[in-house]
């Protein structure tokens, strides 16, 4: 394992310039350019204003809390949509760079560390949208306790690695990897507290006469890694309260756990990937 | 290695005791897998080879510093699952390989590239992606877009280039790597023809600089001109390794030996059909039937032609047609000593023997030859009448012999039309296309027939001395 982390560290060179590559391609020939990795979030997050604040009111996730709602859930959505998306391209990355792999002497762990970093620069590109946003909304602006974010930001970026790592050397073999994803990831957004709170549910749970659900899911919450990392992102931004000093580093205990596994389980499989993609 | 002055130099590639085994899983087994894999919880077992196909076994070499080593042989001999093995890009089933120094492959130019991007940002990711640092590249940058002629184009998208481009920007690449050990695939068939000869010349320089080269190719001409030493493959092991000329001419002579059997397949299958009809018939009753079933045959080898494997089918229809009065029992194509044959070197003498049976005499009859090339072209034809020898009679066994003193058809299949006929063209017995040869031939020109010449020159004109045959025949 420690021989697996400074092999990535030798190979940063190469890693850099991939992540540049891959966002370089992904707007080259597009007028707009980098400008929409900050019109994207932007305009998500107008729709969501809209939506939520007028059209769409959710009336239990209304609690004081969480307003104003568009800049709560945004604060949750931006990193997951980091999550979601580094997961696809991880799991994408051995099958589509297959080239590198078969006809070059290439690291394959390289390729899906560079997913998940490509779209950790698209995250931090947009954040300062949701900063702009966010001084509309609150003048007053943010607490101290944003300077917690980097840990949140790391903890999040160990987990992808490790379930990236997995993805990628699974879907080598299965290609049904892939569609099983990108409906696992769906279940995993709503039991992932984005656009409700997790104080919510456990207040839920908590209720005298609380039924089954609100338990089985605030136990969920509870066991889903996400949730505390998002948890995280909710508390140093939109909070600006202290982070979950239990949670967090067991989270991140867990992310490296989740890291090591999946690379050695990448590096067992390591040699048939020249062959299967 | 201080002591290298004194000591031989170790091999820089070894290559010990080499199995590679690839799987052959069938897709449907997949999803079958992953759930025994879930369910058994046995990932790696369930991900083990059961049905394998063995690409190389027990392949034992070493390449030596400064050698060139050319590796020859027919497809699917492993040539390229070796030249893999040594780059590190699959590993081995069984046995080691150790690799003293950098590698750069060139298996697949431009493998890389990513095509929204220009050139020269991917001239440096490639570069990078090859083992160099950012500020190597950029020291080799200007080098590298000049080798590759690209200077207008660099900063231009790589989807807008032309394959030749790719390529050329490719190699360029692959060869500032500066590696000690340079592995070629078959990457010189790209290009024109002045872009080949300057990657010709690299690897030349390369030769120079004492660098270790290993070849794969299938353009011998390549192999005899640059290594030192060749290694012959066929069916996932080596077969014979040392000098190039030796090897190359041994491997040679397997692939024409390897042309005759299939040639000689060909012609008894097509023979052996034609025979059905009259085997039949033969015994039975009169000659109207016989003409029938001759024809009968005639289509069946007609109709079995398209099917028939190996070495080329022939153009027009092949066939066996005639009356039967004649028969041509037995068609040889003989040397110089009187051996079956079926590949002949050009310019060697060939003769066509036919053996003939008349059931009953017969006074008007002429033998016919013709012999057509791939694409149905008649290259030569002649009979016995048109070079006006008065027919006698014919009856019983007879033999004809054709005697070519000087093969001269360029490389090439061809196939034969024999016939015994009348003079007015009533055939007795017409074979068309059943029997078929070859011509193989070191000089590559062009047109049907290598019509005997000899070069002299006068004045001002002089040749660098090269091979011993440069003198009389390379027109090239």
């Amino acid at each position: 394992m420690k021989h697996g982390l400074s092999n990535l560290f030798r190979h940063r060179g190469l890693i850099q310039s991939l992540v540049t590559r891959e966002l370089k391609a992904r707007y080259r020939g597009s007028v707009g350019g980098y400008l929409w990795s900050f019109l994207n979030p932007l305009l998500l997050l107008l729709v969501y204003t809209i939506v939520f604040t007028t059209v769409f009111t959710p009336p239990r996730a209304q609690g004081a809390d969480i307003e104003p709602y568009p800049l709560f859930m945004f604060c949750g959505l931006l990193p997951w949509t980091w999550f979601a998306a580094s997961l696809t391209d991880a799991a994408n990355s051995l099958i589509t760079g297959g080239n590198l792999i078969k006809k070059l002497i290439f690291p394959a762990e390289v390729l899906p560390v560079v997913s998940v970093l490509a779209n950790g620069v698209h995250y931090l590109l947009g954040l300062p949208v949701y900063l702009i946003a966010w001084f509309i909304f609150k003048p007053q602006g943010l607490s101290v306790h944003v300077l917690w974010l980097p840990l949140v930001l790391f903890t999040q970026l160990i987990l992808s690695l490790g379930l990236g790592l997995i993805l990628a050397a699974l879907a080598v073999h299965f290609r049904d990897i892939r569609d099983i994803l990108a409906n696992t990831l769906t279940l995993w957004f709503f039991l992932t507290p984005i656009i409700y709170s997790r104080a919510f549910i456990q207040a839920l749970a908590e209720e005298e006469n609380a039924s089954w659900v609100p338990k089985v899911v605030a136990r969920v919450l509870d066991l889903n890694p996400m949730t505390h990392v998002i948890d995280g992102y909710h508390l140093s931004i939109f909070e600006g309260s202290l982070i979950n000093w239990k949670r967090l580093p067991v989270t991140l205990a867990v992310a490296f756990l989740v890291l090591i596994v999946g690379y050695w389980f990448f590096d067992r499989l390591r040699d048939s990937f020249p062959e299967e993609v | 290695m201080a002591a290298t002055s004194h000591v031989p130099l170790a091999p820089v590639v070894r290559v010990v005791n080499v199995d590679k085994r690839y799987r052959k899983v069938a897709h449907a087994h997949r999803f079958l897998t992953l759930k025994s894999a879930i369910v058994g919880g046995d990932l790696f077992k369930a991900l083990a080879p059961s049905e394998v196909f063995t690409a190389l076994d027990g392949v034992s070499l070493d390449i030596s510093h400064g050698e060139t080593l050319g590796v020859i042989g027919s497809n699917g001999a492993g040539k390229s699952t070796l030249l893999k093995i040594i780059a590190g890009t699959a590993k081995p089933t069984a046995g080691t390989v150790t690799v003293d120094g950098t590698i750069s492959a060139l298996i697949e130019l431009g493998a890389g590239f990513h095509p929204e991007i220009s050139g020269r940002e991917n001239v440096f990711i490639n570069g990078i992606m090859l083992g160099l640092s950012r500020r190597q590249v950029a020291e080799r940058f200007d080098d590298i877009v000049s080798f590759a002629e690209l200077q207008d184009f660099i900063d231009a998208p790589v989807k807008t280039y032309s394959s030749g481009m790719y390529m050329r920007l490719g190699f360029s690449v692959a060869v500032h790597i500066e590696p000690d050990v340079l592995l070629i695939d078959e990457v010189l068939a790209v290009g024109d023809e002045a872009f080949v000869h300057k990657c010709l010349d690299k690897i030349a320089e390369f030769k120079r600089r004492g660098k270790t080269i290993l070849l794969v190719s299938h353009s011998l001409e390549s192999v005899r001109r640059l290594c030192d030493r060749v290694v012959w493959m066929k069916d996932g092991s080596i077969e014979q390794a040392g000098d190039p000329p030796k090897i190359i001419d041994a491997y040679l002579q397997w692939v024409a030996r390897k042309e005759e059997g299939e040639l000689a397949a060909g012609y008894e299958r097509r023979s052996a059909a034609a025979e059905i009809g009259t085997a039949a018939d033969a015994p039975g009753a009169g000659d109207k039937s016989a003409t029938g079933s001759l024809d009968g045959a005639g289509t069946a080898v007609g109709a079995q032609e398209p099917t028939g494997a190996g070495s080329g089918e022939a153009p027009y229809e092949a066939g066996r047609w005639g009356s039967q009065q004649v028969l041509i029992d037995q068609v040889r194509l003989l040397d110089a000593q009187g051996a079956q044959h079926y590949v002949f070197a050009c310019g060697d003498p060939m003769t066509i023997e036919l053996t003939l049976r008349a059931k009953e005499e017969v006074d008007d009859f002429a033998v016919g030859i013709g012999v057509f090339n791939t694409d149905g072209v008649c290259c030569y034809g002649t009979n016995t009448d048109i070079e006006r020898l008065g027919a006698g009679k014919l009856l019983g066994t007879a033999i004809v012999r054709m005697e070519i003193p000087e093969l001269n058809l360029i490389e090439g299949t061809y196939y034969l039309d024999l016939a015994v006929h009348r003079i007015d063209g009533y055939p007795y017995d017409y074979q068309r296309g059943l029997t078929q040869f070859r011509t193989t031939s070191t000089i590559a020109d062009i047109g049907v027939a290598r019509l005997p010449h000899r070069w002299s020159f006068e004045g001002g004109i002089e040749w660098k001395k090269t091979t011993e045959t440069g003198g009389d025949g390379s027109a090239t």
